[in-house]
């Protein structure tokens, strides 16, 4: 029997090696991630009479109600940029990254049913999530430019600047940290569902420590018990994005610098690596757990 | 011929009970033997054979124990074996949906599992393109499906419903659209759960033809699980019988086949003393038991072996509890396995025995002329009074079993010849043909 290891193509064994990410297997599966991502897109408005306008009408109804809540009645400031587009801005990267998380974390519990059935790279589930959000990035966007371009006409200054260019890296990086967590999240709730309790009040109070609803000019030099609060709100990975974005598009605030740039995206970089960790160590046998 | 599957001592334990916080201590004790410990799993070395039925004292159980064998490419193999004898957990195994918890397997080439018909059907889409996500799950591109998709349509024969949403689909239509998809996938190795026992008869045997294309025209390795036998028969060359998680035996697939069949009927019943749950109560009580049956049994030698052309004997033991009827009739009434009656025997008046209370008398059925297969018999006593109606004294339910294996006793033979004494009379011909061959 001179069988050599190397003629077999598939060798199943209990454990995989700790990092063992087969990039050329997604590669194979790409139809399916191109047809995962159409269907997410074609199923979630079946149905129904608007279609695709709900993700229009969504942020748009959010964004009154916080031009009454934060604007009107807490009177926040938003450095002087016209509310709507102040709020537009910051919905349209939240609710990316928010609705990015709330997908991913589901990954193994909502595809049980057909993860028990047949073998495909799991991660090829959490990357169509990720990507057919895009979609609906992109919709609402363009309700922004369609903002944009009437305070535009109508003469309020709104002054995008050159780091405009950095936008596509900021997606990126919403896209980067929201499956890395999303993919650790689902990781861990296989077993034991409490930290999917957790998570979705977790999203809902994050949202409130990233400036979304106010410009993170607001809390510069604030001291709280002795900790500046700018740079712990900074440690947020999510604050350079959001802030960047909005420093870009409207000119408000100030640039937030390269330095915690840099550590968002290290953030990113390393939270991917830990979720995928962890994701392949689970991926073999949580059909036994979940 | 090269092996394509090989299965290396390959066992899974599952933990058996609820998750809960026992579960997390488990896991954390797992945590410590084997990390700072630097020790075995020590949940691995407990666990108990998988056997469904008996209550066991671990919570740990060995759905698959050390499972050692190999399959030759283009070979077909049906995996058989009772309800949780771990062939699902097998074929998962192999499709990779979950690990072993220890030993390896290895495979040449690709695998496509079958698990499921229509995995991952979304039903607010239509039939087309689910075809395309279905296809895409089980490991096709686009481009292959796009090149399938009108033989694909046309073999699940759904074509008029090819863009409404599955959601709409009857679930026999469902069925067939899965399957369709599946069986145009092309991996080396394919491997098929339980899938053929849904839809309807045309389809099964279109799907059982489209197996065996696949192994005999192309060289397919194949691995089937069934419980339909004859489709096991009809598709397999070769055949593995698993029991309590462990190999029970190898061979060809006629060999398991008839091994597993011998085994799953240990239930055959030659004889039984009749209990009190035995007896059919009916509502009008008009079961005054006035004849009792208190035990019977089936007298051939090989219970489970019988042949058409063998006479079954019966000894049937009752009692007369009200000397008032001192005489009855016997059923005998035997019923396939689908619990429908196939014949009925009628003896003549029995007269009870003036001096004994208890008695036992024999009913033979010369020549019972059934088909082969697992027959179960009943027996009622009653007598028909031509004025008053069927007088009945007591009723069993199921009581023995038996199977007829044979139609001929000596030469095994599976053609049943007509009996001369049945008659048979040509037309236009006024001389009786005796025998016919």
């Amino acid at each position: 029997m001179a069988e050599k290891e190397q003629e077999w193509t598939t060798v199943i064994k209990p454990k995989n090696k700790l990092f063992q990410v087969n990039l050329k297997e997604i590669w194979q599966y790409r139809d399916l991630l191109t047809l995962f991502v159409k269907r997410d897109i074609k199923v979630q408005y079946k149905q129904t009479i608007l279609g695709p306008l709900w993700w229009l009408i969504q942020p748009a109804f959010t964004v009154i109600m916080y031009m009454v809540v934060f604007g009107g009645i807490a009177g926040i400031p938003t450095d002087g940029v016209p509310q709507p587009l102040f709020y537009l801005a910051g919905i349209c990267m939240w609710q990316y990254f928010a609705d990015c998380l709330n997908k991913t974390s589901n990954t193994f519990v909502s595809n049980a049913g057909v993860f028990g059935k047949v073998y495909f790279p799991r991660l090829i589930s959490p990357l169509s999530n990720v990507i057919s959000n895009f979609v609906r990035l992109g919709i609402q966007l363009f309700l922004f430019l369609l903002v944009y371009a009437y305070y535009l006409i109508s003469g309020v200054s709104v002054s995008p600047n050159v780091y405009l260019l950095l936008f596509p890296i900021l997606v990126v990086m919403l896209a980067g940290i929201s499956l890395g967590f999303g993919i650790l999240f689902s990781s861990m709730t296989t077993k034991y569902r409490d930290l999917q309790i957790l998570l979705t009040f977790f999203v809902q109070l994050w949202m409130y420590a990233t400036p979304v609803v106010y410009p993170l000019s607001q809390v510069k030099g604030k001291m709280m018990m002795g900790v500046d609060v700018y740079n712990v709100m900074c440690l947020n990975p999510l604050t350079a994005i959001v802030e960047t974005f909005k420093y870009s598009a409207l000119g408000a605030g100030e640039f937030i610098g390269w330095g915690w740039l840099a550590y968002s995206f290290c953030f990113m970089i390393l939270l991917l690596l830990l979720g995928i960790v962890i994701f392949n160590r689970v991926q073999k046998s949580f059909m036994d757990t979940v | 011929m090269p092996t394509a599957i090989e299965f290396n001592n390959i066992s899974k334990q599952y933990r058996l009970g609820l998750v809960s916080t026992r579960t997390l201590s488990h896991d954390l004790n797992r945590w410590w033997t084997i990390n700072v410990l630097r020790k075995e799993d020590p949940y691995l070395k407990i666990g108990e054979t998988n056997d469904r039925s008996h209550k066991g004292n671990s919570e740990y159980v060995w759905a698959l124990k050390n499972i050692d064998f190999k399959v030759e490419q283009g070979d077909v193999v049906g995996i058989i074996g009772k309800n949780g004898a771990g062939k699902s957990t097998l074929l998962k195994l192999l499709s990779r949906v979950t690990g072993p918890t220890t030993g390896t397997i290895r495979a040449r080439g690709r695998i496509g599992s079958l698990l499921e018909v229509g995995t991952g059907f979304h039903p607010e889409m239509t039939g087309r393109e689910n075809i395309y996500v279905n296809g895409a799950i089980l490991g096709m591109t686009k481009h292959e499906i796009d090149r399938k998709l009108d033989e694909i349509v046309d073999f699940s024969g759904c074509e008029r419903y090819i863009d409404t949403p599955v959601k709409r689909y009857s679930s026999g239509m469902m069925v067939r659209l899965g399957f369709a998809v599946a069986a145009h996938l092309d991996p080396e190795i394919l491997v098929v759960d339980e899938v053929l026992a849904v839809g309807d008869l045309e389809f099964q045997d279109k799907a059982i033809g489209k197996m065996q294309d696949v192994s005999r025209g192309e060289g397919r390795t194949v691995l089937f699980v069934s419980h339909n036998i004859s489709a096991i028969k009809r598709l397999c060359k070769n055949g593995v019988i698993l029991k309590n998680g462990m190999v029970d035996y190898i061979g060809t697939a006629s060999d398991c086949v008839s091994r597993y069949v011998s085994d799953g009927f240990s239930d055959i019943e030659p004889h039984r003393v009749i209990t009190s749950s035995d007896h059919i109560h009916n509502e009008e009580g008009s079961l005054n038991h006035n004849i009792e049956f208190l035990e019977v049994s089936l007298l051939n030698d090989n219970p489970s072996c019988l042949a058409t052309d063998e006479s079954i004997s019966f000894d049937i033991k009752c009692r007369c509890n009200n000397r008032n009827s001192n005489q009855f009739q016997c059923n005998v009434i035997f019923t396939n396995t689908e619990g429908i009656r196939v014949a009925l025997y009628t003896t003549d008046l029995i007269m009870v025995p003036d001096t004994k209370d208890e008695f036992v008398f024999n009913i033979t059925i010369l020549k019972p002329a059934l088909p082969r297969g697992l027959y179960k018999v009943r027996f009622e006593a009653e007598i028909i009074d031509y004025s008053k109606g069927v007088y009945k004294f007591d009723h069993l339910k199921d009581v023995l079993s038996f199977e007829i294996r044979y139609i001929h006793k000596e030469k095994k033979d599976e053609y049943l010849l007509w009996d001369s004494s049945w008659g048979l009379r040509l037309h236009n011909n006024t001389e009786m043909i005796t025998k016919v061959l």
